[in-house]
């Protein structure tokens, strides 16, 4: 359980987060969803310990994170900010033993080399292992540094708009993949995410920040709702039931 | 290429480099030097050869841990305002100890090229635009005026002439008992070694370090004393041997990539290499005398450096 307490983070000019309580479920996928600017990325940055606090206190399955060993916290979270922009030049292999790197420090032993097989089965990159990550396409590279997330093998996993520069078809596997890791190992996720029909569809809650605030915070449920929608986006956004799921259409 | 290639290569250079110089010296006479021989070697080959394999390795380990921390490949101690400030260093340490004792410069040069790197890596985060050639070239242009501030102080109490051997790299006049300072820099590459997954995860940057619990700004100082003692140590025995970090860190990337686990002792290797076969090329160009090596290296490192800063454009194009 991740326990968000009175948190605060000030920017110039009325930016950043204020007073924010929440309590995020263990073994549950959970979205933060808002408009450009709401504090989603800060948010998520102030829970990993990424930046400081100004004010208030997390704990994560009962530790404070400002007062906790940072190496023992990577041991238990992890978070992955966009990370479209590194331009260091690593084989993908390498790049996932990195995630082992709380654990063993460089030096891999036997039980460090299964997990990192492991995450780069499970994210399909056995082809790509020994290539640099400079050569790969966005949605190929996007993969490699969740696969080091995997290797990390934390309980808690953060990622800042997973779905950034992926296509449908790998956006769509990525989510899976993250449900899978929830259902099958009960991993606890927290994403930002940009389209709400993929949180919808994809998250046990969701919530919805605002100028730094957290407007809403509900299961899918009660979030997919046209009234809830228009306090969140300050636009008029209709909810069809397709299936027996609520979706979002936003286009006009 | 294969570190079992280079190793033989800088074997070959190593003991070219022992026979060439104006005192003819066989290789065959090895096991039969007269007495003018043997003290030839011992004071002037034997040393010159030993500095020049540590200042070759020194500055492009220190080049490439740099390029590393400020996530920059086009940054080096030599365009960037640590060799600068270290030289300030040593002309402050002039001025106010007259006659101060090498170690004594080697600390005051350290202070000083520690805090310069500081002021000049604090420079380049705030910068808006990140592109890497433009924070580079800031870089030189701190570099410049720190560089200016020495020739300043330098005219100013009539040093100019000492500032000038230093600031040209030259292993001529490397002689027993004036260069053992160089041995410093061994344990401090050692430790970069040691170092070398944590400089690789800083080299991802902060969050990313964080993340995987690296305490991120100590790996930093810790790295950036090195870059900073290593340069202040050669740059007092040797001279100064610009582009070396720019360029031999670069050409390791292109084949090796950014692993410090696997492209450190490529470019340990190939800046001795390369330093060693400038230096043999300076002594016999205008046999019997001697072009300085920081003119080699210079004219040398330039050309390769347009050609890297060439293939680059063409990658982008």
């Amino acid at each position: 359980m991740i326990e968000v307490r009175g948190l605060s983070k000030r920017y110039g000019g009325g930016q950043g987060i204020h007073d924010i309580s929440l309590t995020i479920a263990k073994g549950a996928v959970t979205s933060f969803i808002g408009p450009n600017g709401a504090g989603k990325s800060t948010l998520l940055s102030l829970i990993s310990r990424l930046i400081p606090m100004d004010e208030g206190q997390v704990q994560i399955a009962g530790a404070d994170v400002s007062k906790a060993d940072s190496r023992g916290l990577a041991r238990v979270i992890s978070i992955l900010k966009q990370s479209n922009q590194l331009n260091v030049k690593l084989k993908v292999g390498e790049l996932v033993e990195f995630g082992r790197f709380p654990h063993s420090s460089g030096r891999l032993s036997a039980e460090d080399h299964r997990s990192v097989d492991e995450a780069i089965r499970y994210m399909e990159l056995e082809e790509l292992r020994g290539k640099f990550i400079d050569q790969l396409s966005g949605g190929q590279r996007q993969r490699a540094f969740i696969a080091m997330v995997l290797a990390q093998d934390t309980d808690y996993i953060l990622l800042d708009e997973p779905l950034n520069n992926l296509d449908l078809k790998h956006s769509v596997q990525m989510m899976k993949v993250l449900r899978r890791l929830t259902d099958e190992l009960g991993k606890t996720i927290v994403l930002v995410l940009h389209d709400i029909n993929f949180a919808a569809a994809y998250s046990d809650s969701i919530v919805a920040l605002k100028e730094g605030r957290v407007i809403r915070h509900g299961s899918v449920d009660d979030m997919m709702d046209p009234v809830v929608l228009k306090e969140i986006y300050d636009i008029d956004i209709p909810v069809h039931n397709v299936d027996g799921r609520k979706v979002c259409l936003y286009f006009r | 290429m294969k570190l079992r290639y280079l190793f033989p290569v800088l074997l070959i250079l190593s003991f070219t480099s022992l026979f060439v110089g104006v005192s003819d010296i066989r290789p065959w006479e090895l096991f039969q030097l007269t007495e003018d021989q043997a003290e030839i070697m011992r004071i002037s080959r034997i040393p010159r050869l030993i500095s020049i394999i540590i200042a070759g390795v020194g500055m492009s380990v220190i080049g490439l841990i740099m390029q590393q921390l400020t996530r920059n490949k086009f940054v080096s101690p030599t365009t960037a305002g640590t060799t600068d400030s270290a030289s300030l260093g040593v002309l402050m340490a002039m001025i106010i100890i007259p006659g101060a004792s090498p170690l004594v410069k080697i600390v005051i040069a350290f202070a000083f090229a520690m805090a310069g790197t500081l002021v000049m890596i604090r420079i380049m985060e705030r910068l808006r635009y990140r592109d890497p050639i433009l924070v580079a070239l800031v870089g030189l242009m701190f570099g410049s005026i720190v560089g200016s501030a020495t020739t300043f102080l330098a005219l100013k109490y009539n040093l100019m002439q000492s500032v000038g051997s230093w600031l040209n790299g030259d292993f001529s006049s490397i002689l027993k008992g004036r260069y053992e300072m160089l041995y410093i820099s061994i344990p401090l590459i050692l430790l970069a070694y040691l170092f070398a997954d944590r400089f690789t995860i800083a080299g991802m940057g902060e969050s990313f370090a964080v993340n995987l619990g690296l305490n991120y700004r100590q790996v930093m100082r810790i790295g950036l004393a090195i870059v900073a003692l290593v340069s202040a140590v050669i740059l007092l025995t040797v001279g100064s041997l610009p582009f070396l970090g720019l360029i031999i860190p670069n050409l390791v990337s292109l084949y090796k990539g950014d692993h410090l686990r696997s492209s450190l002792a490529h470019t340990a290797l190939l800046g001795a290499i390369f330093v060693l076969g400038c230096d043999i090329l300076g002594r016999i160009v205008i046999y019997p005398f001697e072009v300085p090596i920081g003119l080699v290296v210079g004219v040398l490192g330039s050309g390769i450096f347009l050609y890297l800063l060439l293939r680059r454009r063409a990658a982008h194009d």
